[in-house]
């Protein structure tokens, strides 16, 4: 790999936008809306647990410092995890979770689909394996947005809302610098920002089955990626290395 | 609130198997139906193909008419392999 | 996860005698009972009383172990602890079916366990304030449970039954997974130890408790075993467990809270302490520690997500108009 630095980078955005958003879906686990969704729920967050997983166990070889996966989820500070804001924001209603997923997995499957191609074995196979996951999250979320946003008067009510306080968020999945650029070039991973029509592409005919519109947006929300996080994401690391801090250095 | 419809799930094990009914499911619809079908009953890789139908479409014969269903065909043996007698020298048929 | 303890089950049937007798004859004959088949009134109360509890058992269950998701300590036993939960929420969800297939919603059970009208374990009104909480449920309550589980399996009612094939199946991890992170802990740091063993205190008496009332005292247990709903006595499931458990206690060198506890030849079988009933029924009547909080967070699961039901209902509707109206227009 001839730039390493900006590999490892792109891991971590990867491995910590799955952990995140995999954390956020099991807060749901035992307080779903209907027992099959308590079901489907979790089937999703094992899935990006597991991508988290694999792509942290890379990113500690590249990095080439001895560090497991573990350490890497859990062992950083709050600057250092490069998620998405969208994924770490708070759960919400119901709607505000479907949605949220829908945004994140509609730009996954076409990203994890080209990245089936990358130069990078690990990172190739990992996405041969995770482009299947992703694509019944888009299915199984879409039908959701649709259910909301076509359902009752409340439902609909909720899931416009969901969109005019998620949307702003989305533009982050398409964002670029020199750590995009790098691995484009270098045949690591798409261009984010080329797979702007298809995602949007997606979102409209989701959309027009729901009667959703969507919207404008002025100031994309941005940040994430270089670790300046939302004021609730510090709640969010301070449960999930609860353990690890209080009890350092042991096997669990 | 109404209640979601009850859908009976089969799964198909793997190809050159038929599906096999193995529980239910509420959904509202028959799209939530098969995903929620795929979620609860193929946690484990038990198959590759669902069918779901809407459990009040299916008709079942009636327990008290059993006797007169099935035990007629309790005593026609000659429609078994192994009522007919043929020596053993003839070799396997 | 669950273990028997049916509380208040009335069995009480209106059939003649023949009828009786010769229901009876079917399951003596190890006759499976199915959904249409006639049955006596007492049957099916007892096993919609019986199923419904074990499905709320599970779906209960999901709170005090669904508590650790979020700080599960590695990422392995994070996704173990959410596969597990899941499983429990499926499980809950093949009992209401079976449950339903004798002719009550599922709707109705869970407004009846919201309302404090149907019981679930109590062994899930306790709190699980350590991580080690999360490996003794495993190990004891999932052990306490397959126990109970596995006869249940031969059960006279078919779809119940079948359903816990399907669970005990899935099941054979839970245990495994609990064991195994207590086995971690008591091979661990000291504090890690300490915090093993101190979870085994809390979860022991609790354990024990969970296969009902003593045999002396229970009032269901004859018509149910005569029914073959359910398989062994409470006393001879208790002692099945106790057997099987203190050896695995003392592998990973931890200590039974119980200092009657003694190895007797005779009957090639543990003698345990006395047990705390007053205590058994006093959670049980809803004054254990987390009785309260349980059921207020299945209830505001169930109010906050009506709404979602709600809209999947109504877009269900609109789908099938709009398939009628274009079906009509063809």
């Amino acid at each position: 790999m001839t730039d390493q630095p900006a590999f490892l980078e792109l891991l971590l955005r990867l491995g910590d936008d799955c952990l995140v958003l995999g954390h956020r879906l099991s807060e749901w686990c035992g307080h779903a809306p209907m027992l099959e969704e308590d079901l489907s729920m979790p089937n999703m967050a094992l899935d990006l647990i597991g991508q988290a997983r694999s792509i942290y166990t890379r990113a500690g070889e590249v990095e080439g410092k001895g560090r497991s996966e573990d350490d890497l989820a859990y062992l950083r500070a709050d600057r250092e995890y490069r998620n998405l804001l969208l994924v770490e924001r708070p759960n919400g209603d119901f709607a505000h979770t479907m949605l949220r997923q829908f945004y994140y997995a509609a730009f996954m499957e076409p990203y994890w689909r080209e990245a089936v191609a990358s130069s990078d074995a690990a990172l190739a196979g990992i996405a041969g394996k995770a482009v299947k996951e992703i694509g019944y999250h888009v299915r199984h979320a879409g039908e959701w947005v649709i259910r909301l946003g076509d359902g009752t008067e409340e439902s609909a009510r909720r899931m416009a809302v969901a969109v005019d306080a998620l949307h702003p968020y989305t533009g982050e999945l398409f964002a670029v610098d020199g750590v995009t650029d790098a691995m484009a070039a270098a045949g690591v991973a798409p261009d984010p920002s080329a797979l702007r029509p298809e995602w949007d592409a997606t979102i409209d005919t989701i959309f027009a089955d729901a009667g959703l519109r969507r919207p404008e947006v002025a100031y994309p929300q941005l940040g994430g990626r270089q670790g300046c996080h939302g004021e609730e994401f510090g709640f969010l690391l301070a449960e999930l290395q609860y353990m690890q801090r209080a009890y350092p250095a042991m096997t669990w | 609130m109404t209640d979601a419809p009850l859908w009976e799930v089969f799964i198909r094990p793997r190809n050159g198997l038929s599906h096999v009914h193995c529980g239910s499911v509420h959904a509202a619809d028959e799209v939530m139906a098969i995903q929620a079908a795929r979620d609860v009953y193929t946690r484990r890789g038990e198959g590759n193909s669902i069918w779901v139908v809407p459990s009040d479409a299916i008709t079942a014969s009636d327990p008290a008419l059993k006797e007169q269903n099935f035990e007629p065909a309790m005593s026609k043996i000659y429609r078994h392999p192994s009522f007919y007698e043929i020596p053993e020298d003839v070799g396997h048929m | 996860m669950y273990a028997q303890g049916l509380i208040g089950a009335d069995a009480a049937t209106t059939e003649d005698a023949a009828f009786l007798e010769r229901f009876q004859a079917r399951i003596d004959a190890e006759e499976k009972i199915e959904p249409n088949d006639p049955m006596p009134a007492g049957y099916r109360k007892t096993l919609i009383r019986q199923i419904g509890q074990h499905a709320h058992s599970e779906i209960v269950g999901m709170l005090p172990e669904g508590n650790w998701i979020t700080r599960a300590p590695s990422l392995r036993r994070k996704a173990a602890l959410l596969a597990k939960v899941q499983d429990e929420g499926g499980h809950g969800l093949y009992l209401y079916a079976a449950a339903e297939t004798l002719g009550v919603t599922r709707d109705q059970m869970t407004e009846e366990l919201l309302s404090g009208k149907a019981k679930y374990s109590s062994i899930f009104n306790y709190p699980t304030p350590t991580w080690a909480d999360i490996g003794a449920i495993g190990w004891l309550v999932d052990g306490a449970a397959i126990m109970n589980q596995i006869p249940l399996c031969r059960c006279s009612y078919g779809p119940y039954a079948r359903a816990m094939i399907r669970v005990c199946k899935e099941e054979s991890f839970h245990q495994r997974q609990g064991y195994e992170i207590m086995m971690t802990l008591a091979r661990g740091a000291p504090a890690q130890k300490d915090m093993a063993q101190d979870a085994l205190n809390r979860w022991w008496w609790p354990s024990l408790v969970m296969f009902g009332p003593p045999d002396s005292d229970s009032v269901h247990g004859d018509q149910s075993m005569a029914w073959k709903i359910k398989r062994f006595t409470n006393d001879e499931l208790r002692r099945k467990f106790i057997n099987a458990t203190v050896p695995q206690a003392e592998f990973i060198d931890l200590t039974v809270p119980d200092p009657d506890l003694r190895w007797n030849d005779d009957t090639q079988s543990y003698e345990h302490g006395p047990i705390d009933w007053d205590e058994f029924w006093r959670v049980v009547k809803g004054h254990g520690q987390m009785n309260r909080d349980r059921i207020a967070a299945r209830r505001k699961a169930w109010e906050d997500g009506a709404w979602v039901r709600d809209a999947a209902v109504a877009h269900g509707e609109k789908r099938r108009t709009r398939h009628t109206a274009a079906l009509a227009a063809e």
